[in-house]
Parts: structure tokens; C-alpha cells; sequence
């Protein structure tokens, strides 16, 4: 223990799972009445470091120190957490919806075999309100907004005496008022000594709350910061692992395209805004241009591209294709409109994997023309040699199983399943993810020449000099806004971090 | 504007909940159905024997229906209680009648049965993780084989019980005072229940404690509204889930005593599709098959709702069983309809106000 308020410490923390070093040699300590927010980007290992101390993984090597036990604590299960006063309040509510408020508080942890109703009413509505939180103890949990719902498995924590308090993403689902009396009883929480960790993407509520920030990256310890000592822009840099001042980096010119300024938008979108919390934003794209979304992970740039292929419900915002309105509120109306889409997740959203590479290749065509009119096997053969040639596609035979090829070749299928339908302007979400570095910069290398040959490109990925590299054109995002666009000279990883941090570039 | 908006809305009525709001529906179309049938087919219905018939000819079916309610609200099912009930009253007929036995043992064999069903299906169920429709399919061709196992030593499968100490037992009848009839010969008939009616009454009101007071019936909720959740609780979700079957076969055991006391045989063909009539009683009385969410007095009087249909179908001279079954058919079509309606309301109403909210701006 380093001092008498330190509550929790976490020390050389080790995890492997098998092929991935999840988890390498952290250190985390927690005092108590401290907001703590625990950062990184994709498998920077949060969770995984959140599952150890809750007992839901266990760890391959490491201590975990408590306040109040001389020796090291062990934790197998999340019920050995809640004993030791550590509590989580996950994204997903953990609690029942078809019981009650109190049930839902008490249930689980009472001794004797009877419910007392009265005296756990009573008891819930005490709580309930010394936390001020606007739900009765009787009322059922399904009838609560998600807030309140969360509010309540805090409550349930904060009566089971919890020490520790882990917060996973408790901000995701609410809007900006909940937010705000989530906060507040963090704060109240504060007050009375509990330490809590705050698990988050969005970095505006980090500096609203947190006192203390720990940033993972691959699985390592970059290091823990008092939230007065770390600018955002300096937050952004360690969690992206570069540099603020890296003034060495040099932009290679000559692979971006920058498109042509005089040709007109091949799209245009204004307002645009779907059901899954993107503030409405205003987009173009011109002929030959390769543009990006940019930010941080969960900053809302996958959702802004679903939002323009239609593959989230679009609430508000109308487009413009070549000039001329359109309508796109699924994704075959934006594939019959000339646009395509490759999906983050090609695995769920992507490959059928036991199909073969042929079919993969040919399906999107087929979507277009119709089940009923399906292709000759000559003609899809055709194709499929075609553009496995073009796309120099590593696989035993068109007729292999998509599933057997390697992470990159699946992504050339997928690539080549929608360059067969010849996009106007094609969307590229993560197309480099998981895959190695040849074929990485080989896809890069086809953006551009697509884009040189007047195809219109958006391109995500969340290696930004990457998208430095790829992009003349970057759109900014931060907690699911876009908050700024750059282009030309502009495009450099200094930039695009101080824009994501908010301009502050101390 | 938001602000005021959202208290309104997290403040909004605390008072019906799903599961209380199905079960009215259910009694409520229960006493519509039978007050209508008094009104427009008198005769028979008008005399509280009618009533007194169903309940006798169905003590069965309300406590194999309790068991049935439980697994469900615990987001399992138990498809082999009709089986189990075959089998217990085929068991019980031999051991009285060619075993010598006397009724108590009946009795004592009826529960082992249903126990063991519980313990194994349970087990499968909860430890092994399989699924509770397969493993229930498995024990009920294992019952219903059973059963005709049995009766294979036998000159005839279907046989009377006459031994004389059951027969008397089977015969008593409780006199329920001041609400008998005259008959069409001028010769007053006393209003009578059966034994069996007394013990699915007992067990009903004991269930609903269960469910209503104890630790276990509010985990049963639990685990059957999410299992993960529930796990997170600190619930034993799979001793629950054990014990959710060890009581549904339990009581198809029981259910199969009664039952035999009610009929008074044993035949292989006794009972089917009883297991299908306890899961529509069920889900007429409000349990939902997606787990935690039912009532035991709900699927009590689900299963007078179904034998009401049944009456009020033979009466109007539709004797095929067909139109039974149609009706049925008709019936659960509706109350599915309507627990789905239900459980959306609050979705259907947060787009209602959002739509007026929208119009107003």
C-alpha cells in the first residue's frame, strides 16, 4: 500500500489468452473519494484488467492489494469481488427487468428464505432517495429509463458497502441530462469515500469528473496521470501511442490524391443523424477524392458511415447524389445508387464463411440483379478469376471457402465483392484491421489508384498515420460530433490529435 | 423543455407492473366467459355444480399446470408431465390392484416417480446445460414408454381399479352446502367436490406463497428474467433451475396421483397431451414462455378458462373435438397477441408522446 488513502492496488499484472498478450506487467492503485478514469484505445486491455480485478478472468500472474487485508487478496469469481466491496455497473444492465426496483436491489444477498416486501420497500426507498435517484422501490424495473436503471445497480452497490466501484461505460446509452445526475452521484459517491473507476470513450466527461487517469495501450501501462498534469491533446497522443511533437513525421505527398476542386460532389449529405446517438453532420465527397472519418475509438466514426450506407436506421438529413436528392433508408438503396460498403467487423458483417470465394466475390452483383436472375456459373467464374487476379487474392481455388483464407485475403474478397458492382463511392471501414503489413499497404495502394481512376473513397482506420498516409481530406470526430475538418497541409497526426483533443495544444 | 418532460417520465406510474396487468386479463376474461355462457346458454351453466365438475374433472390439470408455471417463469419448459402422469396412474392402478398395495403406498410411489423425473431432468437441465425442451422430449417417449412397459404383464393394458378400500376413498365426495340443485325428478342433488379439488386448491394457495414470500420463488423470477443478470445477483442460478424441475415433476407426480384417484384406471393412453394442455393453461393465465413473468392464480384460472371453452363448445352441440381445439387455438392467439402488445406498451406509448411532442413543435 503506497499511503493510508490508497484503497486498492493493483500490481505487475499479467494476462495471456491464447496467441494475444493481453495484459503486461500493469500497475493500477485506486485511494479512496477518487474518480479515476481508466483509458485506452481498441485492445488496449480495460477490460480485460476490469474482468481480473472482478474475478471474472483470472490473472496469470500479479497482486491485488486491498485496504484493510494484510495480504494479497484472491478473487475467483464476481461474487468473491462483491464480498471484497469491489461492485461493476456494466454498459448492459446487470440487473432483472421483470422484478422491482427493491428486488432488483436486494435480491441475491439477503439471509433467511422469505422476502420481507415492507421492510425491503422501506429500505429501498430510504436509499433511493439519500442518492436521489428518481425511482420508487415498488415500480418495476423495465418501466425505468436505462439511467435510472443504472442507478439503481449503483445503489444496490453502494448498500452492499462497496469499497470499489467500476463504472464500464456507464455513459454510452444516455443522453446529456443523465449524464450530468450520473455525475452528480458519482460525486455524492466521492464525498463518501468510495473509490470509483470510470471506464469511458468520451473525453469531455473524463475532465468533467475524474481526478486520476491510467492509459493502457497494447496491453501495457503508459502511465497514470493527475488529470490537471495532462492536457487532452497529450491524453490523445498517449492513447494513440505517438508523439504530440513529433515533428520528424513526414507527409508522403506523392501517394495522396487529392481529387479534382472543380468536379462536383459525386455525395452530399446534410443533417445526417441515425438512432444510435450521432449528432447530425454535414458531409460531401468529390469524384477522385479519398477522404476519412477520424477519432478515437467509440468517437462515432463507424456509425457515420452506416449512417450514409443506410445500415443504421437514419433519423434526419437528406442526401445528395451527383446533385440530385435521393433517399437511402437501407442499404440496398444506397448499393442501387452506386455506393458501397465495407463493413469494421468482417467477420459478423462481411464474409459468409462457408461459402466459396466465388460466391463471396459475385454476391453483392447478385443482390443488385436478384436472386431470381442468379448469374451462369461461366460468368461468375468469369468474375471471380478476374478480379482474384486483379486483386492478387492468395487462395487454393475460387471454389475454397472464404473461412480458410487469411485475415487479408478475406478483406481482398470482400474488397473485390464490391468493386464488382463498380462504385461511384465506395466506403472502406477498417479495411486493414488484423491484417499484415504487406497486404496493409497494399490495400492502400488500390484506395489510391481507385481513387486516380475517379472513384470516390472514404477510408477509416483507427492507425492514423495511416489515414495520413491515405487521405487528402480527414473529418474529425469526437464523443459522436464532428468537430472539425482538415485538409491539405493540415493532414498531419499533430492536427488530427489536437483537433480530437479540442484545440488546447499546450 | 426536456427537463420538466423527463421527471414527468421517470416519475411516471409506478402502479400496475407486466405480470399483474396479465393476470387480471386473465380472470377478467375467465368470469366474461362464463357469465356470458350463464346468460345466453343457461341450463347447465346456471347450476355451481357445473362449476364444481370442472373443477373436479381438471384438480389434475391445475396442479400438473402449477409445475409447469414454475419451469416456465424460471425460462425452462417440461414437456414429459403428461407422460408422468400416464405413468404414475398406471404405476398406482397395478400396485393397488394386482400388487396388493393400499393407497398410501400408491401415493409414496407417485411422488418417487415424479421425483426422479426431477432429479434427472433437472440435472440434465441445470448442470449439463442442455436444453430443457430436448431433455423434457426425452423423458416424456421415456414415461410414455414406460407406461406401456408396464402394462405389458398384464391380460389388458386398460383396466378398473376395484379394490374396495380405494373405491371408497376415490367415492367420498365434500358436501358443499346451500348450493345444490333439483333434478329433473323433483329429488334435491347436493353440490360436491372431490378430494382431488381440495388438494390442487391447497397446493395452489401454497405455490402462490412460494412464488409471493419466499427467496426461491423470487429467484425463480430472476433467473427466468435474465440469467445472466441473475448470475451477477449472486443467484445459484443452476440450483434454481434444478429445483425449478425437481418441483414441476414433483407435481406432475402428484397431479398423476390425483388423477388416478379422479378416473379410477389405468390405461396407456390416459393423459396425452395433457402436457400441452398445462403449457396453454399456462400462457392463458399469463406466464410467459420467455421466462419471468406468471402467476399461479393466473394458471388456476387459465385452466377453468380452458375447461369453460370445452363446456360452453359441447353445449352448443359442437361435440367434435375439433372445435375444441379450434377455440383453443383462437384463444392462445389472443393472449399471445396481447402479452406481446403488453410488453411493448412501453415502447408503443414512448412513440406515442414522442409523435405528439413532434407535432407540437
Amino acid at each position: 500500500m503506497k499511503d493510508d488513502r490508497t484503497i486498492l492496488e493493483m500490481k505487475n499484472i499479467h494476462k495471456s489468452f491464447p496467441g494475444v498478450r493481453a495484459l503486461q506487467a500493469v500497475d493500477f492503485s485506486l485511494c479512496e473519494g477518487e474518480i479515476h478514469a481508466l483509458m485506452g484505445e481498441n485492445g488496449a486491455g480495460k477490460s480485460t484488467l476490469i474482468k481480473v480485478l472482478t474475478g471474472v478472468y483470472e490473472k496469470d500472474e500479479g497482486q491485488i492489494f486491498l485496504k484493510g487485508h494484510e495480504k494479497a487478496v484472491v478473487i475467483r469469481s464476481p461474487q468473491d469481488a462483491q464480498k471484497l466491496g469491489i461492485s461493476t455497473v456494466y454498459q448492459e444492465i446487470t440487473l432483472c427487468p421483470n422484478l422491482s426496483v427493491a428486488e432488483n436491489m436486494y435480491i441475491g444477498r439477503t439471509k433467511g428464505a422469505t422476502v420481507g416486501w415492507s421492510k425491503m420497500n422501506k429500505d429501498a426507498d430510504k436509499i433511493l432517495e439519500s442518492l436521489d435517484i428518481p425511482a420508487k422501490a415498488t415500480q418495476q424495473l423495465a418501466s425505468c429509463s436505462i439511467a435510472v436503471q443504472q442507478m439503481v445497480a449503483i445503489a444496490r452497490a453502494v448498500d452492499m458497502d462497496c469499497k470499489v466501484l467500476i463504472l464500464d461505460e456507464p455513459t454510452s446509452s444516455l443522453d446529456e441530462q443523465e449524464v450530468q445526475k450520473l455525475f452528480k452521484l458519482m460525486r455524492d459517491l466521492k464525498s463518501r469515500g468510495v473509490g470509483i473507476i470510470f471506464v469511458t470513450h468520451f473525453l469531455d466527461q473524463v475532465y468533467e469528473v475524474c481526478d486520476k487517469i491510467t492509459v493502457l495501450r497494447d496491453g501495457q501501462l503508459v502511465g497514470e496521470f493527475e488529470i490537471k498534469d495532462l492536457p487532452r491533446v497529450q491524453l490523445v497522443a498517449k492513447m494513440l501511442g505517438k508523439e504530440f511533437d513529433d515533428t520528424s513525421e513526414i507527409k508522403n505527398t506523392e501517394l495522396v490524391y487529392g481529387g479534382d476542386d472543380a468536379s462536383q460532389c459525386v455525395f452530399e449529405a446534410k443533417d445526417l443523424a441515425s438512432n444510435v446517438g450521432i449528432k447530425p453532420f454535414d458531409f460531401y465527397i468529390k469524384k477522385g477524392e479519398v477522404n476519412g472519418f477520424t477519432g478515437l475509438l467509440g468517437s462515432g466514426r463507424s456509425e457515420s458511415v452506416r449512417a450514409i450506407f443506410g445500415a443504421d436506421k437514419v433519423i434526419s438529413g437528406t442526401v445528395k447524389k451527383n446533385g440530385k436528392n435521393i433517399k437511402i433508408s437501407k442499404p440496398l438503396d444506397a448499393m442501387k445508387n452506386g455506393i458501397a460498403y465495407l463493413p469494421e467487423d468482417r467477420k459478423r458483417d462481411g464474409i459468409i464463411g462457408d461459402l466459396s470465394v466465388r460466391d463471396n466475390i459475385i454476391l453483392a452483383l447478385q443482390v443488385l440483379k436478384g436472386f431470381f436472375r442468379p448469374f451462369s456459373k461461366a460468368q461468375a467464374n468469369k468474375f471471380a478469376d478476374e478480379y482474384i487476379k486483379l486483386l492478387d487474392i492468395k487462395t487454393a481455388s475460387k471454389d475454397t471457402p472464404i473461412k480458410s483464407l487469411s485475415g487479408g485475403n478475406q478483406q481482398k474478397v470482400i474488397l473485390a465483392r464490391w468493386l464488382l458492382t463498380h462504385p461511384e463511392y465506395l466506403i472502406l471501414d477498417e479495411p486493414t484491421r488484423g491484417i499484415d503489413i504487406g497486404t496493409k499497404t497494399e490495400i492502400q495502394k488500390l484506395v489510391l489508384k481507385l481513387a486516380s481512376e475517379g472513384m470516390a473513397v472514404t477510408f477509416i482506420s483507427s492507425e492514423t498515420d495511416e489515414m495520413v498516409r491515405t487521405c487528402s481530406r480527414l473529418v474529425v470526430m469526437r464523443d459522436r460530433k464532428v468537430v472539425g475538418e482538415l485538409s491539405g497541409e493540415d493532414v498531419n497526426q499533430n492536427m488530427i490529435m489536437s483537433t480530437i483533443a479540442g484545440g488546447d495544444k499546450e | 423543455m426536456g427537463n420538466a418532460n423527463k421527471v414527468t417520465l421517470q416519475q411516471k406510474k409506478s402502479g400496475l407492473t407486466d405480470a399483474n396487468l396479465l393476470l387480471i386479463i386473465t380472470i377478467v376474461v375467465f368470469f366474461v366467459m362464463y357469465a356470458s355462457a350463464m346468460a345466453f346458454l343457461g341450463e347447465g351453466f346456471l347450476k355451481a355444480q357445473t362449476l364444481f365438475d370442472m373443477l373436479n374433472n381438471n384438480a389434475a390439470l391445475i396442479i400438473v399446470s402449477c409445475g409447469m408455471s414454475l419451469v416456465m417463469i424460471c425460462g425452462g419448459i417440461d414437456i414429459s408431465v403428461g407422460g408422468v402422469v400416464a405413468l404414475v396412474s398406471m404405476c398406482s392402478g397395478i400396485f393397488i390392484e394386482y400388487k396388493g398395495g393400499n393407497i398410501y403406498g400408491a401415493l409414496a410411489v407417485s411422488i418417487a416417480i415424479g421425483l426422479a423425473f426431477g432429479i434427472v431432468q433437472g440435472y440434465l437441465v441445470a448442470y449439463l446445460n442442455i436444453q430443457p425442451f430436448i431433455v423434457s422430449l426425452a423423458g416424456m417417449f421415456f414415461a410414455k414408454g414406460m407406461t406401456t412397459i408396464v402394462s405389458s404383464d398384464l391380460e389388458s393394458s386398460t383396466f378398473n381399479v376395484m379394490n374396495e378400500a380405494f373405491v371408497k376413498i376415490k367415492d367420498i365426495d365434500i358436501i358443499i352446502p346451500f348450493l345444490g340443485y333439483t333434478n329433473k325428478h323433483g329429488k334435491y342433488m347436493d353440490a360436491h367436490i372431490e378430494i382431488g379439488v381440495i388438494v390442487a386448491i391447497v397446493i395452489v394457495v401454497l405455490l402462490f406463497c412460494v412464488l409471493r414470500w419466499s427467496k426461491l420463488g423470487r429467484n425463480f423470477y430472476a433467473v427466468g428474467g435474465n440469467m445472466q443478470s441473475a448470475l451477477m445477483l449472486g443467484i445459484n442460478v443452476r440450483r434454481t433451475k434444478f429445483l425449478s424441475h425437481i418441483m414441476c415433476s414433483l407435481l406432475a407426480g402428484i397431479g398423476g396421483f390425483v388423477y388416478f384417484l379422479h378416473i379410477g384406471s389405468g390405461s396407456p393412453s390416459h393423459a396425452s397431451g395433457m402436457e400441452m394442455n398445462a403449457i396453454a393453461s399456462s400462457i392463458i393465465g399469463g406466464t410467459m414462455l420467455t421466462g419471468g413473468v406468471g402467476n399461479i392464480i393466473g394458471t388456476f384460472f387459465g385452466v377453468l378458462s380452458l375447461s369453460t371453452i370445452q363446456n360452453i363448445v359441447s353445449s352448443l352441440g359442437l361435440g367434435e373435438a375439433w372445435w375444441t381445439g379450434i377455440t383453443i387455438a383462437a384463444m392462445l392467439c389472443l393472449f399471445l397477441v396481447v402479452q406481446s402488445i403488453i410488453m411493448s406498451r412501453q415502447k408503443i406509448m414512448l412513440a406515442v408522446r414522442n409523435f405528439f411532442n413532434r407535432r407540437k413543435n
